[in-house]
C-alpha cells in the first residue's frame, strides 16, 4: 500500500508524460506479482464496487476526528472529495504498517463488503490508526469504489511493454477485459501479462475480446479523403458499442469500456454463432429501426430485466466488422474483405437480433452529403467513413487505416444559467457544474425559467473563473452545495439528442449536453423557449 | 460600554481612540498590522507601524508620515492606550492591543503560530477580546513542520540539479518569497531571485535577517542556471521573463497547496504547503492563549469559525472586511485574475481603464 501510495501521488503530482512512465517502471520494476497484478487493475480504470457504504465511512471518519457532522460537512465542501477530506481531518496515526496492496484489498477491504456496521467501524478504525494521511486518502478511495487515477491506459500499456520487453500492442491484447469486476487480479495473471509471446496466446484469450478501434472526429469536408470509392459508409448510431465473442462454446459481450454486459443482453447474448467467432458492433434498442438512446438506458438502469421489458424495448446488434472467423484473427485483412466475410456470417446466421449495418451508397461526395441530412430523421448522429483497405486497428490509431465520424451538427439552444454546483477533484470550490433552463409560460400565463438541461464541460479554464466569479457575486439562495443564481448569463447549449422525459420537469430530456459558448449579446430575454425545444423534438421524431 | 472596535466604511475603527486598523479607505490617523497590500493602503494622513515593519511600509507605500513603534512600547493615545505585539507573519507584522478604561482588545491582522528565521514570533497577547483572521479556518488546514517542507523543497532542488534542470518556486514577493529563502541549502546551486523580490530580500537583510547569497537573472552566467533554484512571484509564471530557464521544474509554494484540486488547477510539478497564517490548531492555540472571551473573526471562514467558537463557549461573531486580496488570504484563482488584470493594465497605460484606476 506504500509503494502504491507512493506512485499514485508521483502519477498526481505531474502532468509530464514522461514523468508518469518513470513513476510506473519504477514501480512495477520493484513490487511483487500479486500486487502488481491489483495495480494493474486500478490503473486500467478497474472500479471495484463499493465496499463500504459512503455514509458509513463518513460517519466513522467524523467519530474519529471527533468533529461534528456540520464542520466535517463544511470541510467536505471546501474539498470536494471525500476521500481526501477523511486523510486531511483525520489526527496522525498511532501505528503504522506496510501491508501489501493484495492483502488490502483481498483480505483488508474486500471482507468489508456486507459485514455489520460495528465490524466495518472496528476494522475502519483501526486501518486509519496505522496509516499516513496519502495512504488514507487511497485507503478511503479503494472502499468507496470512486478510484480513478490519472494516468492513460496506454501509458500504463507501455510501461508494462517497456518493462517486460513485450511488443505493447500485445499487451493491450492481454489486457482486454482485466478491468472488468468478476475476475479477481492474481499474481498469475500478472505474470501472464507480461510474458513473452506464446503459440498460444489464442487459446489463452478465453472469452476476451479485442482493443475496440476507435474512430477520428472528420474535420473539415469529406472531399478531402479523396475517392468516394476507397471508402466504406455507413450509418453512425447511437448505441452501446460492443463485441459479441463466441469462444470455449460460450458467448461473451463486452462493452467499450471493457466490461462484460452479456447478462444486461440476453437477446445479443443468445445470437448463434459459429464457434471461433467475434463481432463487433453497436448495441441498440430497436423498433423498425434505432430508438432513442433513452430507451437504451432504461434497460441499463434495470438490475432484474422483467419479460415485459425485454419485449417493450427488444434490443439487437447491429453488426459492422468481424474480427474473428474460425478462431482465426482478422483485424490484418483489409475493411472490405473482412466486411464481404461478415455479410455472409450475418446472412447465414439468420437471427434476428443480429443485423448488419446496412452500407450506404451514392456517386459523389456531394450526394452523400445530402443523404446525409435525412440522419436525424433516421434516428442517427451521421456516418462513419471507413477506408475501404484499412486494417483493424488498436484504439485510436491511424498506422493501419483511419475510421473517421462524420457527424452531423448538434442541436443548439440559447439558455440561462440559474443554479451552480462546485465541481470536483481539479474543480473543487469552482462554480462548473450549471443547470441551464428556457423560458415557458405557467398556468397563469406568467413567464417562467424551467430548468432542462446541466453542463459541465466545455468552457476554458480562464472562462470558468469569470463565470464562477459572477455566480459568487449574484448568488440568491443556498441550498447545500447548489447556489441558485439571479438569472443574467446567457449560454449557448449544444447537445446530441433531444427525447421525452417524465423524470425532467420540462418533460424532455437531452443527450450530451455541454456549452458551447457564453452569449454575451444575447439578454436573458432572449433566451429560447420550451416551445423552441419541443420543436426540436417533434422534427426529430416525424 | 459599546464595544471598543466597531466596522466602519473606512475599515475597523477604535471608537474611543479615533483611530483605524488597517482601514481600505484614506483615513486621518491609522495603525497598520503589516504591509501586506489589502492591509496597508496609500492616502492615510498619519501611519503608526510597529519598528521592524517601517521600512517595509516605506518602500511599498512611497512618501507616508509614519512613527514606528518598538514591540511592547505603549503610547497614549486619546485615552487608548496602543501597544505592538509579534504577529509571526512577515517582518515587521504586529497585532494591535488597545486597553481603554480596564477592558483590553486584540486586532491580530494575519498571523502564524509557528516560529521562523524572518520574523519575531507570535506572541499571545491576554486580552477580553480577540479580533482573529480566519484564512485557513477548516480543520483541514493542519500544515506540517516547516523543517519538513523545507528538507522536501531542498531535495526537490537537488534532484533537478543533479538532473542539470532549474527549480522555479513560486511564491509571494514579500513573506513568502524570504521564508523560502531561509531554509534553502545554499550548496545546491545559485540561488536566482526575480526583481520583485530581490528589494525586499534586501530590507530583510537589513533588517537583521539572515538570508543566503541571491543574484539577479542578470548577473548569473547562463550555463549555472542549470543546477540553480529560481524564486518569482506567481504572476512571473507564463511570462516571457520564464523562458530564459528553458526545460525547468516548478513548483507553487502555498497553504493552498494542500489541497489536491488546487494543486492540480495550478499545473506546476510540485506544490508545497507552506503558509503564513495559522493552521486550524493554530488559530484555536492562539484563541485560547489570549484567554479571551469573546472573539471576532474577520477574512477567511467568518461562519464556520464563529459557528465552532459558540459552541466552545466563546461569544463570538464575524466582521466582514476587505482584507484578503494579497499575499495568501484568498483562493489562488481570484487573486490570479486580478493580477492578470493589473497585468494587462500595465502593459497598456493607453487604456482608458487604466487611466480611471
Amino acid at each position: 500500500m506504500r509503494e502504491f501510495a507512493r506512485l499514485y501521488a508521483e502519477l498526481d503530482e505531474t502532468t509530464a508524460t514522461n514523468r508518469k512512465l518513470d513513476a510506473l517502471q519504477q514501480y512495477f520494476a520493484a513490487a511483487s506479482p500479486e500486487n502488481a497484478a491489483w495495480a494493474v487493475y486500478f490503473l486500467a480504470g478497474g472500479k471495484p464496487r463499493q465496499a463500504v457504504p459512503s455514509k458509513l465511512l463518513r460517519e466513522f471518519a467524523i467519530e474519529y476526528a471527533m468533529l461534528d457532522e456540520w464542520l466535517f460537512e463544511e470541510c467536505y465542501q471546501a474539498v470536494g472529495d471525500l476521500a481526501e477530506t477523511v486523510a486531511l481531518v483525520l489526527p496522525p496515526p498511532e501505528n503504522e504498517s506496510d501491508v501489501g496492496l493484495a492483502v488490502w484489498m483481498e483480505e483488508r477491504i474486500g471482507p468489508l463488503r456486507g459485514a455489520d456496521p460495528a465490524t466495518v467501524r472496528e476494522k475502519l478504525l483501526a486501518y486509519f490508526n496505522e496509516l499516513t494521511a496519502r495512504e488514507r486518502f487511497l485507503l478511503v478511495k479503494l472502499i468507496g469504489g470512486g478510484f480513478r487515477v490519472g494516468v492513460s491506459k496506454l501509458l500504463v500499456t507501455r510501461a508494462l511493454a517497456s518493462m517486460a520487453a513485450v511488443d505493447s500492442k500485445l499487451i493491450a491484447q492481454r489486457l482486454m477485459g482485466w478491468t472488468d469486476g468478476s475476475v479477481a487480479p492474481t499474481a498469475t495473471g500478472f505474470l501472464r501479462l507480461i510474458a513473452e509471446q506464446s503459440d498460444d496466446e489464442h487459446k489463452l484469450r478465453g472469452g476476451q475480446p479485442f482493443p475496440f478501434f476507435l474512430a477520428h472526429q472528420l474535420q473539415g469536408e469529406p472531399a478531402a479523403l479523396g475517392d468516394l470509392a476507397e471508402w466504406q459508409v455507413e450509418w453512425k448510431y447511437d448505441g452501446i458499442r460492443a463485441q459479441l465473442v463466441r469462444r470455449s462454446e460460450q458467448s461473451f459481450v463486452w462493452s467499450r469500456g471493457e466490461d462484460l454486459i452479456t447478462e444486461r443482453f440476453p437477446e445479443v447474448a443468445a445470437i448463434r454463432v459459429p464457434e471461433g467467432t467475434v463481432i463487433d458492433g453497436e448495441i441498440l434498442v430497436w423498433h423498425d429501426g434505432p430508438a432513442p438512446f433513452a430507451d437504451l438506458q432504461k434497460r441499463i438502469g434495470r438490475k432484474t430485466l422483467s419479460a415485459k421489458l425485454l419485449a417493450e424495448l427488444p434490443a439487437v446488434l447491429l453488426a459492422y466488422d468481424l474480427l474473428e472467423l474460425d478462431g482465426v484473427d482478422l483485424r490484418a485483412l483489409p475493411q472490405h474483405e473482412r466486411r464481404a466475410l461478415l455479410q455472409t456470417l450475418v446472412r447465414d446466421a439468420a437471427q434476428p437480433a443480429l443485423q448488419i449495418s446496412p452500407l450506404v451508397e451514392a456517386e459523389s461526395w456531394d450526394a452523400l452529403s445530402t443523404i446525409r441530412m435525412e440522419s436525424r430523421a433516421r434516428g442517427v448522429e451521421g456516418m462513419m467513413l471507413k477506408a475501404r483497405n484499412a486494417q483493424y486497428g488498436v484504439g485510436r490509431t491511424k498506422d493501419v487505416g483511419t475510421w473517421w465520424k462524420w457527424k452531423v451538427d448538434p442541436y443548439s439552444i440559447d439558455a440561462v444559467l440559474i443554479y451552480a454546483q462546485a465541481g470536483h477533484g481539479r474543480r473543487a470550490s469552482l462554480y462548473t457544474d450549471y443547470t441551464f433552463a428556457v423560458w415557458d409560460d405557467d398556468e397563469a400565463g406568467e413567464r417562467k425559467l424551467v430548468p432542462f438541461a446541466k453542463a459541465y464541460s466545455g468552457l476554458t479554464d480562464a472562462e470558468i473563473a469569470k463565470v464562477d466569479n459572477a455566480i459568487r457575486k449574484t448568488t440568491i439562495e443556498k441550498f447545500g452545495p447548489v447556489r441558485s443564481v439571479k438569472p443574467s448569463m446567457v449560454f449557448e447549449i449544444g447537445f446530441e439528442g433531444i427525447a421525452l422525459s417524465t423524470r425532467h420537469k420540462a418533460g424532455i430530456a437531452v443527450r450530451f449536453p455541454r456549452i458551447l459558448r457564453q452569449r454575451f449579446d444575447k439578454t436573458v430575454d432572449d433566451a429560447d423557449t420550451l416551445d423552441t425545444l419541443k420543436g426540436l423534438l417533434a422534427a426529430a421524431h416525424e | 460600554m459599546g464595544d471598543m472596535v466597531v466596522v466602519r466604511k473606512e475599515g475597523l475603527f477604535c471608537v474611543p481612540g479615533n483611530f483605524y486598523i488597517d482601514p481600505w479607505r484614506p483615513v486621518d490617523r491609522a495603525v497598520i498590522t503589516h504591509a501586506h497590500g489589502d492591509h496597508a493602503r496609500v492616502g492615510h494622513g498619519h501611519y503608526l507601524a510597529a519598528a521592524p515593519g517601517v521600512d517595509i511600509l516605506r518602500s511599498r507605500l512611497g512618501e507616508i508620515t509614519i512613527d514606528g513603534l518598538a514591540y511592547g512600547e505603549r503610547i497614549t493615545h486619546n485615552g487608548v492606550t496602543i501597544s505592538l505585539h509579534p504577529a509571526g507573519h512577515v517582518l515587521g507584522s504586529a497585532q494591535v492591543r488597545m486597553e481603554c478604561g480596564g477592558e483590553v482588545w486584540v486586532a491580530s491582522g494575519d498571523y502564524k503560530v509557528e516560529p521562523d528565521a524572518t520574523c519575531a514570533p507570535f506572541e499571545p497577547v491576554r486580552c477580553d477580546t480577540f479580533i482573529t483572521e480566519s484564512t485557513f479556518g477548516l480543520p483541514i488546514y493542519r500544515w506540517q513542520k516547516q523543517q519538513e517542507v523545507f528538507d522536501d523543497i531542498n531535495a526537490w532542488w537537488r534532484k533537478n540539479a543533479e538532473q542539470g534542470r532549474p527549480s522555479v518556486v513560486f511564491a509571494y514577493s514579500f513573506g513568502k518569497a524570504q521564508r523560502i529563502l531561509s531554509g534553502l541549502d545554499a550548496s545546491i546551486g545559485p540561488i536566482v531571485c526575480h526583481g520583485s523580490v530581490e528589494p525586499l530580500n534586501r530590507v530583510y537583510r537589513a533588517g537583521g535577517v539572515d538570508l543566503p547569497p541571491t543574484v539577479l537573472v542578470t548577473d548569473i552566467d547562463k550555463a549555472a542556471l542549470k543546477t540553480a533554484m529560481v524564486v518569482a512571484p506567481p504572476s512571473a509564471s507564463g511570462s516571457t521573463w520564464m523562458r530564459r530557464f528553458g526545460d525547468y521544474s516548478d513548483s507553487f509554494a502555498s497553504g493552498w497547496m494542500l489541497l489536491r484540486g488546487a494543486r492540480r488547477r495550478r499545473g506546476v510539478d510540485r506544490g508545497f504547503v507552506l503558509s503564513d497564517h495559522a493552521d486550524w490548531p493554530g488559530l484555536m492555540s492562539a484563541i485560547q492563549s489570549t484567554q479571551a472571551e469573546k472573539v471576532i473573526v474577520t477574512h477567511g471562514s467568518i461562519p464556520t469559525m464563529v459557528r465552532w467558537l459558540c459552541q466552545q463557549g466563546y461569544e463570538a461573531k464575524g466582521f466582514d472586511t476587505e482584507f484578503g486580496d494579497e499575499d495568501e488570504s484568498t483562493a489562488p484563482e481570484a487573486k490570479e485574475m486580478k493580477e492578470s488584470k493589473k497585468a494587462a493594465e500595465e502593459t497598456t497605460p493607453d487604456a482608458p481603464e487604466a487611466a480611471d484606476a
